[in-house]
């Protein structure tokens, strides 16, 4: 073929299996990386794709499978192994020191030195001026990184991985942080490097991002390939149909019912980020009792911080009206906000969601001390039935409600965060991303969970980033980028349709002004 | 077949777990039949006494300490606000408060306790403020706190005692030495004292909201927010705690020697958060019980007053009690990562 010939395939895998304890994240990839084009991996989370990388990049051993790097077949036991072979990764989450220089972050780990303990810092500089220039960019190498932007920092990372001569350059969501000028910065900036001969892993969920800058597209789903070529006539629907599948999967039964008055309306909610800007941009919403609206978006799209502002974790600097049930939400603080029918179920289980180190009754009543209490005291005969009561209506398995809450599975200690939510009595249930990290029997059975709720009356406004489940769960679609709503979709609508609202590029709001 | 095998390693290492657990516990066993055999007159009704009252002063403080420490912060100011609050009780009641023109108000001994209550009470909500409104680490704003409370004890007197503090019947403060000196029932009023702060403690921590809150404040500050405790009202509530354990202690001190010195307590905050870390109680937060902080202020109460009956140089009692504690920190670790493990494989057996 002339694609081998044009672009040569510096690292390919074959019948790659990856097996974490419960689940097989990869099914027999066969995956290829050509040099000097850019290799787009697209997928939903959890189909693979950061796990496919971690093994690429010496992260994770392989369980079964094959990787050629040149035509020779390669062990890569630790990351220092897959430098070695020329793999460089560049992570979604920036690893940088914001207190050192540019130059001192570029060579952190492998500082050049004289006689094996002087630091030599002439030879460190030079060299970091010379990636900087390689890279086109006019950034002073003495300068202390916290005073670069974050499209700066992102090519410092890149420059770190050239500085240990990469020849394969992986780069995870690359822009999911950048304003549309310093997305055009990196897309000059890979135009160069593959014009040098490096191969470039790319790794997205913008679409059209993917379309404008790939040579090369695989989708990866449930660990599993669905679609691989060159990049030549393929549209957001091809992308879309290999993401997800042709039919939509059969996730939740709906259960049809009337939806009831409007519990919930929030108006102009607006949250500042830092240096300008906004991270949640005059957004207005309401929700039905019954209703389930889902907000889809990306990373960064600012639906956590929508969710935050909501339940008063911001308070002096998000602005916004709320009205529960039509009356206007005067609390300010979490808990007064609780009182008044909001309950959150954070994204991020261990560090917002539980105590890990107490109980789950402990965990599951905390919200609602004040129902099983009089005055000083807690009545813990009522407070255990309470628990009870929770685990066998939202079915969590435990061999003891005294167990600390850290020995459940994610699935588990998540249905244990909805309780704890449900037993405030809300009147609108936020939740955020509520089943990242479980497998799929609790995915199942966090669906039919919601929509009982829904059912029972409660209006329910949940995020994800993964399309299927909010086509599969909502009943009105939002659609979050930038800070913004971006669109709005009943649940019949087009899973494609909803995709092109969330990509930022194809808005024309420059947000770096 | 190895499933057989199975029980028998396994019940010895939940026996060890739950001797581990009980560490203090023994510790405190260990080291009194040791001063039993080895030191003279140990088990005298008189050095009993003698003891517990060395214990109580670190008692009360090591209580207020286990709460903040729970929290995730620290209060180094305790030691200090001893010092300034011993030296209020003293001004007040040699001198009451002056209205000048060669009027005073005097004050009997209820009114005294309860002004100096209120100031200690006051030091912690300042102390407070600084860490939740200021957002200053709690260990800067308490260090702040020991340096100024200190100060402030010195500047009262000049750096002088306050001697003779008898308290004048006439104002109704002669009962005042009656506090630290005082038995009711053959036992020492301030023991009585420490019995009923133990108790109500334990009952905070274990029985009522607040407690859980306290808890889960120490154990995940942004997930007890976003339950909807109130996280600063809760460590408002500890420092302020804090405050009223140093001037519960700082009015035992004046009245136990009948005199208020500035220099009174120095150091006293380390041996309260040896006390509450040899307790169980986990310096990250989340962690920690009142009655296993008594059993440690105990521990170190009588090692270092059965050291000095046994005619151990004060040198070498440092020497010892520092080894305890880091000991203790290490045995404390050790059974974490043991019980992590008797976990994992109950749940590769389950």
């Amino acid at each position: 073929m002339s694609d081998t010939q044009q672009h040569p395939i510096g690292l390919s895998i074959r019948d790659a299996v990856k097996v974490y304890p419960g689940t097989r994240a990869l099914k027999g990839v066969d995956f290829d990386i050509r040099m000097g084009a850019v290799n787009v991996l697209v997928g939903e989370n959890g189909a693979g794709k950061s796990t496919l990388m971690k093994v690429i990049s010496g992260v994770e051993p392989l369980t079964e499978g094959q990787i050629t790097v040149e035509g020779q077949p390669v062990k890569f036991t630790s990351k220092d192994d897959a430098v070695r072979a020329g793999i460089g990764i560049v992570f979604q989450e920036l690893n940088l020191f914001p207190e050192m220089t540019v130059a001192e972050n570029i060579f952190i780990g492998h500082e050049p030195t004289r006689a094996g303990f002087h630091l030599d810092t002439g030879n460190e500089r030079a060299r970091s001026a010379a990636l900087l220039k390689r890279l086109e960019q006019a950034i002073d190498p003495d300068t202390p990184l916290g005073f670069l932007k974050i499209g700066q920092q992102q090519i410092v990372e890149i420059a770190k991985a050239l500085a240990e001569d990469a020849r394969i350059l992986i780069l995870d969501e690359p822009t999911s942080a950048l304003s549309a000028k310093e997305v055009e910065v990196l897309f000059k900036l890979i135009d160069e490097l593959t014009a040098q001969g490096v191969g470039i892993v790319y790794i997205s969920h913008r679409l059209e991002e993917l379309i404008r800058i790939g040579d090369y597209i695989t989708v990866l789903r449930d660990g599993e390939i669905t679609g691989s070529r060159s990049m030549e006539g393929v549209d957001i629907r091809w992308i879309v149909e290999a993401m997800i599948g042709g039919a939509q999967k059969d996730f939740a039964v709906p259960i049809s019912h009337e939806l009831g008055a409007e519990v919930f309306r929030a108006e102009e909610v607006v949250l500042p980020k830092m240096g300008g800007g906004y991270q949640v941009d005059h957004v207005s919403l309401s929700v039905k009792a019954g209703e389930i609206v889902g907000i889809y978006g990306l990373m960064g799209a600012g639906r956590t911080e929508l969710m935050e502002c909501i339940i008063g974790r911001h308070p002096p600097s998000s602005l916004g009206r709320y009205f529960v049930e039509g009356a206007p939400l005067k609390a300010r603080t979490v808990a007064d906000r609780i009182a008044r029918g909001i309950a959150l179920v954070p994204e991020d289980r261990k560090h917002d969601g539980l105590v890990q180190i107490m109980a789950i009754r402990e965990n599951l009543t905390l919200s609602s001390l004040g129902a099983v209490s009089r005055w000083f005291h807690i009545d813990l005969k009522r407070e255990a039935g309470r628990a009870l009561e929770f685990i066998k209506r939202l079915t969590i398995k435990v061999s003891s409600a005294e167990n600390p809450v850290s020995s459940l599975s994610g699935g588990n200690q998540q249905k244990v965060v909805i309780g704890k939510a449900l037993m405030t009595g809300p009147k609108i249930l936020l939740m955020d991303e509520p089943t990242r990290g479980v497998d799929v029997g609790a995915k199942a059975e966090i669906y039919k969970v919601m929509r009982e709720l829904a059912a029972e009356g409660l209006g329910v406004l949940f995020c994800t980033s993964e399309i299927e489940e909010c086509m599969a769960l909502s009943d009105r679609i939002l659609v979050m980028a930038d800070g913004r709503i971006t669109g709005e979709f009943s649940h019949d609508a087009e899973a494609a349709e909803v995709l092109a609202a969330a990509t930022p590029m194809s808005t024309d709001r420059e947000s770096a002004a | 077949m190895s499933v057989t095998a199975q029980p028998q390693p396994a019940a010895q290492v939940n026996w060890l777990l739950l001797l581990l657990k009980a560490r203090t516990f023994v510790a405190l066993i260990l080291v009194f039949t040791y001063f039993a055999i080895a030191a003279p007159n140990f088990l005298s009704v008189a050095n009993a006494v003698l003891i517990s009252k060395h214990v109580a002063i670190n008692a009360f403080l090591a209580i207020g300490m286990t709460y903040v420490i729970i929290t995730g912060g620290i209060d180094l100011s305790v030691g200090s606000v001893v010092g300034l609050t011993s030296m209020i009780a003293g001004y007040l009641l040699l001198n009451g408060i002056d209205l000048g023109l060669g009027w005073s108000i005097q004050f009997n001994t209820l009114e005294i306790v309860a002004m100096v209550c209120l100031v200690g009470v006051f030091v912690g909500w300042v102390n407070g403020l600084l860490i939740t409104r200021l957002n200053v680490a709690p260990f800067i704003a308490t260090l702040g706190m020991l340096y100024i409370a200190r100060g402030a004890a010195l500047l009262m007197s000049g750096g002088r005692t306050f001697p003779n503090l008898n308290g004048n019947p006439d104002y109704g403060s002669h009962t005042f030495p009656f506090i630290g000196t005082g038995n009711l029932l053959g036992i020492p009023v301030m023991i009585w004292i420490l019995i009923a702060v133990t108790l109500v403690a334990t009952y905070i921590a274990q029985r009522s909201p607040l407690g859980r809150h306290i808890y889960a404040t120490g154990g995940n500050e942004r997930g007890a927010e976003l339950s909807g405790v109130r996280v600063r009202r809760v460590k408002m509530f500890v420092y302020m705690f804090s405050g009223l354990m140093a001037a519960i202690v700082g009015i035992i001190i004046a009245s136990q020697l009948k005199a208020a010195h500035p220099a009174t307590g120095e150091f006293f905050e380390l041996n309260a958060i040896a006390a509450a870390v040899l307790g169980g109680t986990s310096m990250s937060g989340g962690r920690g019980r009142i009655w296993g902080t008594i059993v440690g202020a105990f521990v170190i109460g009588i090692l270092s007053d059965g050291l000095v009956m046994m005619g151990v140089s004060s040198f070498w009692q440092m020497v010892i009690k520092g080894l305890v504690i880091v000991a203790a920190v290490v045995i404390d670790q050790a059974q974490s990562r043991l019980q992590a493990r008797v976990a994992l494989a109950q749940e590769a057996a389950g």
